[in-house]
C-alpha cells in the first residue's frame, strides 16, 4: 500500500507525552464509536434542520447538504472507523500470520517462490483493485472494503512474520525445544509466536491507520456506504461541492481522519519504545 | 552501518531490501546475469498479476457480456453478446486468449465507447504520467533539503518542527489536502483553476500546466513528507557513520567529507525507497484525479466500473500493475548498480 | 618541537556527567604511550578529544595541545590542517572505518593527495597510483594493484585494517593514534597488525599513542603506559614498572586477570 507499513521509522524515544497524546486522541474516537451504538444525538438519515447550516447550539457541526445533523455522521464515523481499522488489520493478520508462518517453515525452494509472490503483490496498486472488488459488490460495501483492504495488508504481514519467523527458528532454544522432544505447533505457540508478536503488533498499529485513511479514500471516490454507515470519507465526498458555503463539512471529517491516524502512530511509537527500551535516543 | 538488505539502519529505518536479496546465497551474479534474472521476475510477476486479474473479473457477479445488452435481450441477442465477449467459451479457453491478447497489449475495445481501449488509456496517460512526475519532482524537492536540515539540525527547534510535520504526511489522506488546497487558492485566493484539463490537451500547453499546479503539489507535499523521514534518518546514519569520523580524522573538512563520502552513501537507502514512492505517487495521481476533475486514469476507471465496462477495467488495472512492476524493477536494477555490495564478487582475496 | 600531544587536567563531559577526568600526559617524537583501561573507561574519548572528533553532544575543557596548537575550543578549520598532518587515526572496526562505496586505491589516494599539496608538491594521475600502490607494499598487502581496485567488503578484516594503515601513513603523521586497531581481527591477524605497526613506527620515527584494553598486546608495543579507570586517571608509568610492580589496586586486579587467562592457557598448551 504505501511506503509507511514496510518501515518502522524510529526516529527518536518519544516523549513521554506523545503517548498520552495518542491515547487521548485514540480515546475520543473510541469513546464515540462505542456511545453511537446506545445514542444518538440525532437520526443520521433524517433531515434534521435546514440545508448547510452552520454550527449552533442544536447542530454543533451543522447539517450538510441535505440537512443532516453534521455531528451525528461524525460520531458514526468514529465507529466505522474503528470497525474498518479493526476489520482490516484483523484479516491482514489471520491471513498474513498464516502465511508467513508456512513460508517460514517451508523448503527453501517453496519458501523463495513465496517469498517473490508476496514481493510482487505487495507491488500491486491495491487502492486500484480495492476499487474494482467495492464496486463489484453492490450490497454491504463497507465488508468489501474491509476484506479487499485485509488482503493488501496480508501480503506486507505474510512477508514480515516471515523473515522474523525465520530469525527465530535459527535461535538456539529451537534447537533445544526440538530435541526435548516438541512438536511444531507448540514450538510455533510457546516460542514463535510471542517473540515475533511484539514487532507484529507495532506493524498492525501502523497499518490501522493505513487501512481507515484508504477506506477513506474509496468512500471519497464514491465506492463507499451511504448514510446511516457514512464513514468520514464520505461526508468528504458529499460535502466538496458546497465546501465554500459550509466549510465545516470539508474539515471536520479531515480532522477527524488525521487525529485517529496520528492517534494510532504516536501509540505504535509508545509501543515501540516498550518492546525496544534499548534504542537510541537521537 | 549497513543500511540495506538486511534493513535495521543506526537511524532504526528498516529500508527494503531489492528484490531477492535477502536470504540470497553469498555468490552474488553479476549485473547482467541479475538483469536477465530480474527480467524474468518481472515476467513471471505480470503472469502472476494477469492471473489475478482474470480471476477478479470473472469472480465478479455477472456475466460481462450482460454489459453488452440492454433490458429485455433475446435470446441470440444473449448469445450473440457472449460469444463477442467470449464468456461462451470454457474457462480455460478464456484464460489463454487473454493471456494471448495481454502478451500482445490487444486491450480490446470499450463495451461503452467502442474505442480502443489501449488508446484511451494513451491519452489518460498523458495527464496521469505529468502528473506523477510533477508530483515527483515537488516531493523530492520538499524531502531532501528539509530531510537533511532536520537531521543536521536535529537539536534544534526547527529541526524536530520538520520532523514532527512529517509525521503528518504519513496521517493525512492526500485527497483531503487537496480539497484544503483547492480550497485557499482557488475559492478563496482565485490565485489557480479549482480543477478541470483543457480538452485538447497538451496542445493548451497553458491551461494545461495551470491546472496541473494545484494537483501536483497536492500529491507533492504527502509525498515528500513521507519521503522525508527517510532522507532524515539516511542522514543520520551518514552522519553518525565510522567513514566520515575516519576521512575527517584524516585531514578532510566535515564539508569535504560530507560530500566525498557522505552523499553517495546517503544515496543509497533513499533510491531504494524511491522506487515504492514512486509508485505510491502514481496511486496517489489516480485518486487526486477527483478532487480537481482530471480526465486521467482514475476517472478512467471509476467510470469504466461504475458502467461494467470489463474491457476498460481490466486495461487500467493491467496497464497500472504493469507500470508499477516496471518501476520496481528500475528500482531494483538502479540499486545494485550504484551499490558495489550487492553486485559483489564476493570475497577477492582469500 | 618535540612535545607532539600533550594533555593537561583534560576532562570530557556528556551534559554533567564526566566520562574523562583531568587526564595528563604528554608525548614526544618517537615516544610509544600505551593507554589501557576497560570498555568505559574514557581511552577512546580521550584520542577524539585530542584531534577534535567528539562527537556532538560531549564537551571537553582543559588543555590538549597537539603539535603546538590548542585542541579545545580550537575551530574545525584550524584543526583540519593538524589532522592528516601531525596526526593520524586508525580505528577499530576496520568494515565500517572505510567507505563502503569507495575503492580502497581511492581512498587511500584521497590523504596522499592531501599531504602532498599540503606539502606544496602536490601529486596526481600517475604520479599518485604509483605512491598508492608503494603505501599498500608497505603495509605488506598482495597483490596492490588488484587491492587498489577492490572494496572494502571484498577484503578480510586483516587486509581492511592494513588498508586503514595506509590510509593513516599516507598523512606522514608525526603522531600516529591507533585505537584499539587490532581488537577486532583474529588472534592470529592481530599478532601481524601489531609488528607492521612496530616496523613502521619505528622506521618512520613516529609518536604512538596505542589505546587497548588488551595487557599483553599494549606490554609488548609501548614504553610507557597510562592506566584509565572510569576516566580517572589510575596509573602511570614505565612498562616494565607498571606491569612488574603494579601500586594501585585496580592496576593489580587487571593483570591478575590478564594472568589467569595466561595461566589458563599455558595449563592448555
Amino acid at each position: 500500500m504505501s511506503t509507511a507499513t514496510m518501515t518502522a521509522p524510529t526516529e527518536k524515544k518519544s516523549h513521554p507525552l506523545a503517548l498520552k497524546a495518542g491515547l487521548l486522541l485514540v480515546g475520543i474516537h473510541i469513546f464515540m464509536g462505542l456511545l453511537t451504538l446506545v445514542w444518538l444525538p440525532y437520526d443520521p438519515t433524517a433531515m434534521a434542520g435546514g440545508r448547510l447550516e452552520g454550527p449552533s447550539l442544536l447542530h454543533w457541526l451543522g447539517t450538510d447538504r441535505l440537512g443532516r445533523d453534521l455531528f451525528t455522521q461524525m460520531m458514526i464515523g468514529s465507529r466505522i472507523a474503528l470497525i474498518v481499522g479493526i476489520g482490516a488489520v484483523a484479516i491482514g493478520a489471520v491471513i498474513g500470520v498464516t502465511l508467513g508462518l508456512l513460508a517460514a517453515f517451508a523448503s527453501k525452494w517453496l519458501d523463495d517462490a513465496l517469498a517473490a509472490t508476496l514481493d510482487i503483490l505487495i507491488a500491486f496498486p491495491t487502492l486500484l483493485i480495492a476499487m474494482l472488488v467495492v464496486a463489484a459488490s453492490d450490497t454491504a460495501n463497507l465488508w468489501s472494503a474491509i476484506i479487499a483492504l485485509g488482503i493488501a495488508l496480508s501480503a506486507i504481514v505474510a512477508r514480515l512474520t516471515r523473515i522474523l519467523a525465520k530469525r527465530v527458528l535459527v535461535m538456539d532454544y529451537i534447537t533445544a525445544a526440538r530435541t526435548s522432544g516438541s512438536g511444531w505447533p507448540k514450538i510455533v505457540a510457546i516460542h514463535i509466536l510471542p517473540n515475533i508478536w511484539p514487532t507484529l503488533s507495532v506493524n498492525f498499529a501502523l497499518q490501522f491507520g493505513l487501512a481507515v485513511i484508504a477506506e477513506a479514500s474509496l468512500s471519497y471516490l464514491g465506492l463507499g456506504a451511504p448514510p446511516p454507515n457514512a464513514s468520514w470519507g464520505r461526508i468528504l465526498q458529499e460535502a466538496q461541492g458546497t465546501v465554500y458555503t459550509a466549510p465545516l463539512g470539508a474539515i471536520a471529517p479531515g480532522i477527524a481522519l488525521v487525529s485517529l491516524a496520528i492517534g494510532v502512530n504516536l501509540l505504535a511509537d509508545g509501543l515501540r519504545d516498550t518492546i525496544d527500551p534499548t534504542r537510541r535516543a537521537r | 552501518m549497513n543500511t540495506l538488505s538486511t534493513g535495521r539502519s543506526a537511524g532504526g529505518f528498516a529500508f527494503p531490501a531489492p528484490l531477492l536479496s535477502a536470504g540470497q546465497s553469498a555468490r552474488n551474479p553479476t549485473i547482467l546475469a541479475y538483469t536477465i534474472r530480474r527480467t524474468l521476475i518481472l515476467i513471471a510477476s505480470l503472469f502472476i498479476a494477469a492471473i489475478v486479474l482474470f480471476v477478479l473479473l470473472r469472480l465478479l457477479p455477472g456475466d460481462p457480456a450482460n454489459a453488452l445488452l440492454g433490458v429485455g435481450a433475446t435470446e441470440q441477442q444473449i448469445a450473440a453478446a457472449r460469444a463477442q465477449v467470449g464468456s461462451d467459451q470454457p474457462l480455460h479457453v478464456q484464460f489463454v486468449s487473454f493471456i494471448g491478447n495481454l502478451a500482445r497489449l490487444d486491450l480490446g475495445t470499450s463495451f461503452v465507447s467502442r474505442a480502443s481501449v489501449l488508446g484511451e488509456i494513451g491519452n489518460r496517460m498523458s495527464v496521469t504520467l505529468p502528473l506523477t512526475f510533477f508530483g515527483f519532482v515537488v516531493a523530492l524537492v520538499l524531502a531532501i533539503p528539509l530531510g537533511i536540515l532536520a537531521a543536521v539540525r536535529s537539536n534544534k527547534w526547527y529541526g524536530a518542527a520538520i520532523s514532527v510535520i512529517s509525521q503528518l504526511g504519513i496521517a493525512i489522506p492526500v485527497f483531503w489536502v487537496g480539497i484544503l488546497l483547492v480550497t485557499l487558492f482557488s475559492i478563496n485566493l482565485r490565485w489557480l483553476p479549482s480543477g478541470g484539463f483543457p480538452l485538447k490537451g497538451w496542445a493548451n500547453f497553458g491551461e494545461a500546466i495551470t491546472g496541473m499546479i494545484l494537483p501536483s503539489l497536492t500529491i507533492g507535499l504527502v509525498m515528500g513528507a513521507s519521503l522525508l523521514r527517510y532522507v532524515r534518518a539516511a542522514t543520520l546514519d551518514v552522519l553518525g557513520s565510522d567513514f566520515l569520523r575516519t576521512a575527517r580524522a584524516l585531514g578532510a573538512s566535515f564539508p569535504e567529507a560530507l560530500i566525498r563520502h557522505g552523499v553517495r552513501n546517503g544515496a543509497v537507502p533513499v533510491i531504494s525507497i524511491l522506487g515504492i514512492e514512486l509508485a505510491s505517487t502514481f496511486l496517489g495521481a489516480v485518486v487526486i484525479e477527483r478532487v480537481f476533475s482530471l480526465p486521467g486514469l482514475g476517472s478512467m476507471l471509476l467510470l469504466a466500473i461504475q458502467q461494467r465496462d470489463y474491457p476498460n477495467v481490466q486495461g487500467v488495472l493491467f496497464i497500472s500493475t504493469l507500470l508499477v512492476l516496471l518501476i520496481g524493477f528500475a528500482a531494483d536494477i538502479a540499486q545494485r548498480l550504484i551499490d558495489p555490495r550487492l553486485r559483489g564478487r564476493g570475497r577477492a582475496f582469500a | 618541537m618535540t612535545v607532539l600531544l600533550s594533555l593537561e587536567n583534560l576532562s570530557v563531559h556528556a551534559g554533567s556527567k564526566a566520562l574523562v577526568s583531568n587526564l595528563s600526559f604528554s608525548l614526544n617524537r618517537g615516544e610509544r604511550l600505551g593507554l589501557i583501561g576497560e570498555s568505559g573507561s574514557g581511552k577512546s574519548l580521550t584520542s577524539l578529544a585530542a584531534t577534535g572528533l567528539l562527537p556532538a553532544g560531549l564537551s571537553s575543557s582543559g588543555s590538549a595541545i597537539l603539535a603546538g596548537k590548542q585542541v579545545i575550543g580550537a575551530s574545525d578549520r584550524e584543526l583540519n590542517q593538524l589532522r592528516g598532518t601531525a596526526v593520524a587515526i586508525v580505528f577499530q572496526e576496520p568494515l565500517t572505518a572505510l567507505d563502503p562505496l569507495m575503492r580502497v586505491g581511492k581512498q587511500v589516494a584521497e590523504p596522499l593527495a592531501r599531504r602532498a599539496q599540503r606539502d606544496g608538491t602536490p601529486l596526481s594521475g600517475a604520479a599518485l597510483d604509483k605512491a598508492v600502490l608503494a603505501l599498500l607494499d608497505e603495509v605488506a598487502l598482495p597483490e596492490p594493484q588488484r587491492m587498489a581496485t577492490s572494496y572494502p567488503h571484498e577484503l578480510s578484516g586483516g587486509q581492511r585494517q592494513r588498508i586503514a594503515i595506509a590510509m593513516a601513513l599516507a598523512c606522514k603523521p608525526d603522531l600516529l593514534i591507533a585505537d584499539e586497531p587490532t581488537t577486532a581481527l583474529d588472534v592470529t591477524t592481530q599478532a601481524e597488525i601489531l609488528g607492521l605497526l612496530d616496523r613502521l613506527v619505528r622506521t618512520r620515527n613516529m609518536a604512538l599513542l596505542f589505546i587497548s584494553h588488551d595487557l599483553p598486546v599494549v606490554a609488548n608495543t609501548v614504553e610507557r603506559v597510562v592506566v584509565l579507570r572510569q576516566g580517572e586517571t589510575v596509573e602511570t608509568g614505565d612498562v616494565a614498572e607498571v606491569f612488574g610492580n603494579p601500586r594501585h589496586d585496580y592496576t593489580k586486579s587487571l593483570l591478575a586477570a590478564a594472568r589467569r587467562l595466561d595461566d589458563a592457557m599455558e595449563g592448555r598448551a
